[in-house]
C-alpha cells in the first residue's frame, strides 16, 4: 500500500505543476471502478473467456463480478469531509457502475487523503436498509449476520487435481463465528496526500489476483463454494482484501 | 397526465390510477416501473383488461392473451406447451404473468427479447404458433366494433386504434396484476402464526449456501419478488436444443440461459422450467439435489455438479417444498379485478 500511496503522490505532483498558473475554478469529481489481475485490466469481454492463473496455480474463468464500494470520502487541509459518494454496487457487465460522473463539485487544493470502504462498515451495513440493493438480490442472509453481500466473484476454475472445470463463489460478507455471533469483515481504505487542482476522476482499482494471494495463498482446489458460512474464509478474504485496491487520479 | 389530443375528445383527461403496492414492497424494494410515455389511468386499465380477454385480436377471433394466461393459474396454464389458433403447438412453457412492474431488468419473455411489457403484449399477436394474426387485421377488426373505438377515445383520447395504444393498454392491466399476499408475505408481516415449522424450516434451507442456495438467483426475505429477473444456465441439458438467451444475443456464451421465473404462486403454475419439462415441484427440487447436469454455461451457482447437485436430504427436501408452496397467493388468481370482464 505505501508504494501505491507514493505513487499517487507523484502523480498529483505532476498534474499539479501543469494546472499552476490556469484560474482556480471548482472541480467536478467523477468516479471510476476498474479490475485488473496484477495490472492486466479487466472488462466485461474477460467474463467467461480469459483465463487467470492464480497464485496457487489454479486456471480461473471469471463469470461474475459485483462488489459494493461505500463511503468514499475526500478530506481537505481543515479536516473537512466530502463525501464522494454514499454507495455504489459496482457490477464488471454493467458499464454504469464502472464510470459515472457525480454531482459533487469541490474546490481545488490540497486534501489530505481519500478513504472509502469496501463493502459496508457496521453502522451502514443495516438488513433491508437500501432498496435498490435488496432489488438487486445483493442481501446477506440473517444467519450469517445479515446486511448484505461485500463482493459476489462467481467463476469456474481448473487444477491439476481437478481438470474438468468447477465452479467458485467468492463470496464475501459479515463473518460468523458461531450461531447468532458475527465478526465485522469490511475494509477500510486509505490514501493520504492529495493534490488536486482540475476536474478529476477517482480510479477505484481492484486487482483480483490479490485475493488469491497475498498474504495467504488461497488454495480453489478447497476453498471454491459454501464460503459464505465459513468463518476461516472469511476472514482470509479480509486479510486479502486488505492489498487489492488502489487509488489514482486522473483528468 | 393528459392524454393526447383526437379528432372527437379533445382536452379528455383519463383519470390516474396507480398499481396497488403490497407493504412488503414498498418497504424494501424501488417503487414500481411505470413508462412515463404510458401512466396508468383507469380507463387505460379498463380498456386493457378487455383487451386481454378479447379473441378478436386472434387470426380466427378465437384466442385471447387469456387463453394461455389464466387467472386460476396465477396467469399461465396447466399444459406444458401451449396450442396456438391452427393448432401448432409451443416449444415453451407460458410464463406466469404477476409483479412486472418490478422487472427492473426491462428482459421479458424466458429469453429476455422483449425490453419492455409492451413490446413483450406484441409478440404473441403476430406468432404464427400463437394468434397467428396481423397487426393491420388486429386493428382493423377492433376499429369496426362497437365498443372498442370509445373504450380507446375514453383511455387515450382517440377513437383511432393504434398498434401502439393496444399494446399499451394491455401492458397498463398487466401491470395491475401485483401478487403480494401469501401466508409467507404475512409472515414477514409480524405474523409469527402464518406459516408453520416445516416452512420456516425450508426457509432456512432455501437461504442456506451449502444447502439449498436458492436466494442467490430467486429473491429473499429481503427481496420478495422471488426472482433476480436475470438469465441463467440452471443445468438442465448438457447440449441445448433451445439456446434461450443465446439466441437472442448471439453470444455462445448465453446459451442455454433463461430468465429465473418469480418463486410466487408455485401452487398454481405447475408445469415447471422454461420447458414445462417437469410436472412437480418434487421434480424441480430434486433436479436441484441431484439431477444437475454440465454444460459449458452453467452458472457457477449450480454447485456440487460432479455429485448432481446440494444432495438434500428427504426431510430437507419436504421443508424446502413446504415453504416454497408457502409463497402462494390464492387471493391473486380469484381477485374479481382481474378476471374477464364479460
Amino acid at each position: 500500500m505505501k508504494m501505491k500511496l507514493l505513487l499517487i503522490i507523484i502523480t498529483i505532483g505532476l498534474v499539479s505543476c501543469s494546472s499552476d498558473d490556469e484560474k482556480a475554478s471548482d472541480i467536478l469529481i467523477s468516479v471510476t471502478n476498474s479490475q485488473n489481475w496484477d495490472g492486466e485490466n479487466i472488462t466485461v469481454s474477460d467474463l467467461g473467456t480469459t483465463e487467470f492463473i492464480d497464485e496457487n496455480g489454479e486456471i480461473l474463468k471469471i463469470e461474475r463480478l459485483r462488489y459494493l464500494i461505500s463511503k468514499v470520502i475526500l478530506t481537505n487541509s481543515n479536516g473537512d469531509e466530502i463525501e464522494i459518494g454514499s454507495y455504489k454496487l459496482v457490477d464488471l457487465a454493467d458499464n454504469n457502475t464502472l464510470n459515472y460522473a457525480t454531482n459533487i463539485v469541490i474546490p481545488p487544493g490540497t486534501y489530505t487523503g481519500i478513504s472509502f470502504v469496501y463493502g459496508f462498515n457496521e453502522e451502514d451495513n443495516t438488513d433491508q436498509a437500501y432498496p435498490d440493493l435488496n432489488t438487486a438480490s445483493w442481501s446477506w442472509p440473517e444467519m450469517l449476520g445479515g446486511g448484505y453481500h461485500f463482493m459476489q466473484l462467481d467463476g469456474t476454475f481448473t487444477s491439476p487435481t481437478n481438470i474438468s472445470p468447477l465452479p467458485f463463489n467468492y463470496h464475501n460478507g459479515t463473518a460468523r463465528i458461531s450461531e447468532g455471533v458475527f465478526e465485522q469483515n469490511f475494509i477500510r481504505v486509505n490514501v493520504d496526500g492529495l493534490s488536486i487542482d482540475s476536474n478529476t476522476n477517482i480510479d477505484i482499482k481492484m486487482n483480483l489476483a490479490e485475493w488469491f494471494k497475498n498474504p495467504k495463498t488461497w488454495d480453489l482446489n478447497l476453498l471454491n463454494t459454501g464460503l459464505m458460512g465459513n468463518y476461516d474464509a472469511q476472514r482470509k478474504m479480509n486479510e486479502n482484501g486488505q492489498s487489492v485496491f488502489s487509488v489514482y487520479l486522473g483528468d | 397526465m393528459s392524454c393526447s389530443s383526437s379528432d372527437d375528445t379533445i382536452g379528455y383527461q383519463a383519470i390516474p390510477k396507480d398499481i396497488e403496492i403490497p407493504q412488503l414492497f414498498s418497504d424494501l424494494l424501488l417503487p414500481p416501473l411505470i413508462p412515463s410515455d404510458n401512466p396508468q389511468t383507469e380507463e387505460g386499465i379498463r380498456l386493457g383488461r378487455e383487451l386481454f380477454y378479447e379473441p378478436l385480436l386472434s387470426g380466427d377471433g378465437t384466442q385471447a392473451c387469456a387463453s394461455c394466461h389464466f387467472s386460476d393459474y396465477s396467469f399461465t396454464e396447466p399444459t406444458r406447451f401451449s396450442t396456438g389458433i391452427t393448432g401448432a403447438i409451443g416449444t415453451r412453457n407460458a410464463m406466469p404473468l404477476y409483479n412486472m412492474a418490478w422487472n427492473f431488468e426491462a428482459n421479458f419473455l424466458w429469453d429476455g427479447r422483449a425490453k419492455s411489457l409492451e413490446e413483450q403484449v406484441s409478440d404473441p399477436i403476430e406468432n404464427v404458433i400463437e394468434m397467428n394474426n396481423t397487426w393491420p387485421n388486429a386493428i382493423a377488426t377492433l376499429q369496426a366494433t362497437n365498443n372498442y373505438p370509445e373504450l380507446f377515445s375514453q383511455a387515450f383520447g382517440t377513437s383511432t386504434i393504434t398498434k401502439e395504444l393496444v399494446t399499451k393498454a394491455i401492458a397498463q392491466f398487466e401491470r395491475t396484476l401485483v401478487s403480494g399476499n401469501s401466508r409467507f408475505d404475512q409472515y414477514l408481516l409480524g405474523d409469527q402464526n402464518a406459516i408453520t415449522v416445516s416452512e420456516i424450516n425450508g426457509f432456512n434451507i432455501f437461504m442456506d449456501e451449502e444447502r439449498g442456495d436458492c436466494f442467490h438467483c430467486h429473491g429473499s426475505n429481503s427481496n420478495p419478488l422471488w426472482t433476480d429477473n436475470i438469465f441463467h444456465n440452471n443445468g438442465l441439458d448438457s447440449f441445448f436444443d433451445d439456446l434461450g438467451l443465446g439466441a437472442i444475443t448471439g453470444d455462445p456464451l448465453d446459451n442455454g440461459k433463461f430468465k429465473s421465473p418469480s418463486l410466487r404462486n408455485l401452487a398454481y403454475t405447475s408445469p415447471f422450467m422454461h420447458d414445462g419439462r417437469f410436472e412437480t415441484l418434487d421434480e424441480v427440487i430434486n433436479h436441484y439435489s441431484e439431477g444437475l447436469v454440465y454444460s459449458e454455461t452453467i452458472d457457477p451457482l449450480m454447485k456440487n455438479i460432479a455429485q448432481g447437485g446440494v444432495q438434500l436430504t428427504e426431510n430437507e427436501k419436504s421443508d424446502l417444498k413446504a415453504f416454497l408452496l408457502s409463497l402462494s397467493d390464492i387471493g391473486f388468481t380469484t381477485n374479481p379485478e382481474f378476471q374477464n370482464p364479460n
